[in-house]
C-alpha cells in the first residue's frame, strides 16, 4: 500500500470512528439531563427587539416563533403539564412579528384559554391576544367568533360573549351564525344547547383536521355530560319516590321507562355506583367530560406531569 | 452597452461561475426542500407561508452575501493579481472597467436568483399541489430583491474602489444593516430638533433604504403591492445604484495604480 493510500485509510477510519464516538457520548449526556433547558428559556422576550433584530425578515421569524409555540405547547400538553409560562410570550412575539398570521390567533387562543391540562388556563391572555388580532385584522369574523367563544366557554361571561358575536356579525361577509349566537348569549339559553351550537359551528367552519377532531371530542363530552345529568336526575326522582337508591341500572331503566340501558358515545353502558352516582365506564375516552368522573379521577399521565 | 463593457461583464460572470458561486444553489435547494417536508410535521397550517418566507428570505440573504463578498474583491483582486494592468493597457477606460464589473456581478445575481425562484415555485407546488393567481406576487418580491442587489453591488464596488477587501466587507455589510433600519433613522430625524434633525435627516437620505424593498411578509399573506411602489422602488434603486457607481468611477479614475 502506498503511503498516501495508507494516510487516506487511517484518516477516513479516524473520521468515522470519532463521529460515532462523539455521537455516542452526546447521546449519553442527553440521558443525564433528559429535559434540555433551551425550551424553557426566552433569551429575547421583547417583541419589538426581535422585530428590529430580524432586519425586515419578520415573516420568517414569525413562522419560527409560531413553530416554537406549537412545539412548546405540544410537548407540555403531551406530558399533562400544569403550567405553560412561555406560551403567552411566544404567541405575543409571533403576532407582533406578523400581525396577519391568523393561525397564531385561532390556535393560540385554544392553547391559552382552556384549563390545564388541556390548555394554559389563561383566558385573559387569550382575550388580549384575540383583541390584538381583531385590531390588526378587523375584517376577519372568525376572530370575533373565537373571542366570544372564550368569553362563553372559559369565563361564562354571557354579556361579553354576546358583544363579541355582535361585533363580528357586522363584519362584511360574516357568517350569519354570529347573529344567532349573539341573540343566544343575550337570552342565556340552555347551556348544553348553546355549547353544542358553538362546537358544531367550529367543526363546520374549519378545514383543519386537528380543530375538527377537537370539536368532535367536545361534542362527545357534551353528550356524556348531558346524559349523566339526566340519569342523575332520574336517580334523585327514584329516591324521592321509593325512599331508597336503585339497586341496579336495570331497575332505574325500568322505573324511568327508558328504551334500553343508556350507553356513552362509545357504546359502553353508564355505571351506577352503590352510592347512587352515575359514572362513565372508561373516563379516559372522554377527556373533556366534566360529569360522571370517578371521585379523585385524574387523566392517566403518559410519563410524569411537568410542573 | 458598448462591447468593452459587455466583455468585462461576461468575464466577471464567468469568473464568478468558476469561483463556484452558484454552488450556493445546492445549499438553497436543501434548505427549501427540507423546510417544505419538515414544517408540515412540526408546525400547524404554515407550510405555504414558510416556503414563501424562507424561500424569499434565503434568496435575499444568499444574494446579499454573494454581492458583498464578490463585489468587494472585484477591483482589489484585479490589482493584486496584476490583471488590471493588462486590461487597462488595452483600449479600455477605467469607468468601463467599473461599469462592466457591476453588470457582470449583477448578471451573476440575476441568474442565481432565477434558479432560486424556480426552487421557490417548485417547493410551493410541492406543498400546495397547485398555483393560484396570488402566487404571481412572488415575482414582485423577487424583482424587489434584485433591485436591492443592484444597490448592494454598486456599494460593494464603491468600497472596493478605494479600500481593502476586509474593510469593504465591513462597510458594505454595515450599510446593509443600517439600510434595513432606515425607516427608524427617518423616524428619529422626525423627533429630533435643530442640528441633530438636519444630521439625522441627511443620514437617513444618504444611507440606502431597504425597508421599502422588503414585501415578503405581505406577499406571503397574498396582499397586493401597489403599482406606484413598484415604479418608485425601481427608480430609487436605479438612482441609488447609479450614484454609488458614479462614486466608484470617480474614485477609481483618480486612483494611483502605480
Amino acid at each position: 500500500m502506498k503511503p498516501r493510500q495508507k494516510t487516506t485509510l487511517i484518516a477516513g477510519a479516524c473520521l468515522v470512528l470519532s463521529l460515532a464516538a462523539s455521537s455516542f457520548v452526546l447521546h449519553r449526556t442527553d440521558q443525564l439531563r433528559p429535559q434540555g433547558t433551551l425550551d424553557e428559556v426566552l433569551f429575547l422576550s421583547s417583541p419589538k427587539v426581535i422585530k428590529r433584530a430580524s432586519l425586515g425578515y419578520d415573516g420568517l421569524m414569525a413562522c419560527i416563533y409560531w413553530t416554537r409555540a406549537v412545539q412548546y405547547f405540544g410537548y407540555r400538553h403531551h406530558y399533562f403539564a400544569a403550567s405553560y409560562n412561555l406560551l403567552a410570550p411566544l404567541l405575543e412575539i409571533t403576532t407582533h412579528l406578523d400581525p396577519h398570521l391568523l393561525v397564531a390567533y385561532e390556535f393560540g387562543t385554544s392553547f391559552l384559554a382552556p384549563k390545564p391540562p388541556h390548555g394554559a388556563g389563561q383566558p385573559e391572555r387569550a382575550i388580549e391576544l384575540m383583541e390584538y388580532g381583531i385590531q390588526n385584522n378587523p375584517d376577519n369574523w372568525r376572530l370575533y367568533y373565537d373571542l366570544g367563544f372564550v368569553y362563553y366557554m372559559e369565563l361564562q361571561d354571557y354579556k361579553k360573549a354576546a358583544e363579541a358575536f355582535e361585533r363580528g356579525s357586522h363584519v362584511p361577509n360574516a357568517h350569519p351564525f354570529l347573529k344567532v349566537m349573539a341573540a343566544q348569549m343575550a337570552e342565556h339559553a340552555g347551556e348544553y344547547e348553546t355549547a353544542r351550537m358553538l362546537w358544531s359551528a367550529t367543526y363546520q367552519n374549519t378545514q383543519d383536521k386537528q380543530i375538527k377532531e377537537n370539536a368532535v371530542e367536545h361534542l362527545r363530552a357534551l353528550r356524556v355530560d348531558e346524559d349523566i345529568q339526566h340519569l342523575q336526575e332520574a336517580v334523585t326522582r327514584f329516591g324521592e319516590r321509593t325512599g331508597r337508591l336503585p339497586a341496579s341500572m336495570a331497575e332505574l331503566v325500568t322505573a324511568e321507562g327508558l328504551a334500553g340501558t343508556p350507553v356513552d358515545p362509545n357504546g359502553h353502558p353508564y355505571k351506577l355506583t352503590p352510592e347512587g352516582r352515575i359514572e362513565i365506564r372508561v373516563p379516559d375516552d372522554f377527556p373533556f367530560a366534566t360529569k360522571g368522573l370517578p371521585p379523585g379521577y385524574k387523566p392517566s399521565p403518559k410519563y410524569h406531569a411537568l410542573q | 452597452m458598448n462591447t468593452r463593457i459587455a466583455h468585462i461583464a461576461s468575464n466577471t460572470f464567468r469568473e464568478a461561475v468558476r469561483d463556484r458561486v452558484l454552488y450556493n444553489l445546492i445549499a438553497f435547494a436543501l434548505l427549501l426542500s427540507g423546510a417544505a417536508i419538515l414544517v408540515g410535521q412540526i408546525s400547524i397550517e404554515i407550510e405555504k407561508l414558510v416556503v414563501i418566507n424562507l424561500g424569499l428570505t434565503a434568496v435575499s440573504l444568499f444574494g446579499v452575501v454573494i454581492a458583498i463578498f464578490i463585489g468587494i474583491g472585484l477591483v482589489s483582486k484585479e490589482i493584486e493579481k496584476r490583471t488590471l494592468y493588462t486590461v487597462l493597457s488595452r483600449p479600455v477606460r477605467r469607468w468601463e472597467f467599473i461599469v462592466g464589473k457591476f453588470f457582470g456581478l449583477a448578471g451573476t445575481l440575476v441568474v442565481n436568483t432565477f434558479f432560486m425562484a424556480v426552487g421557490v415555485f417548485g417547493a410551493l407546488f410541492y406543498v400546495s399541489h397547485k398555483f393560484v393567481r396570488a402566487d404571481a406576487l412572488i415575482l414582485v418580491a423577487l424583482y424587489f430583491i434584485i433591485l436591492e442587489f443592484l444597490i448592494i453591488c454598486a456599494l460593494a464596488l464603491l468600497f472596493s474602489s478605494f479600500s481593502s477587501p476586509l474593510l469593504s466587507a465591513v462597510f458594505a455589510f454595515s450599510l446593509f444593516v443600517i439600510g434595513c433600519f432606515a425607516d427608524d433613522l427617518r423616524n428619529f430625524a422626525g423627533m429630533a430638533h435643530g442640528f441633530s434633525r438636519w444630521l439625522a435627516t441627511g443620514a437617513a437620505y444618504l444611507v440606502p433604504n431597504f425597508s421599502a424593498f422588503n414585501v415578503i411578509t405581505s406577499i406571503a399573506h397574498e396582499q397586493p403591492v401597489a403599482g406606484q411602489l413598484i415604479l418608485q422602488n425601481t427608480l430609487y434603486a436605479l438612482f441609488y445604484a447609479t450614484m454609488a457607481l458614479s462614486g466608484a468611477v470617480l474614485i477609481f479614475e483618480h486612483r494611483d495604480l502605480k
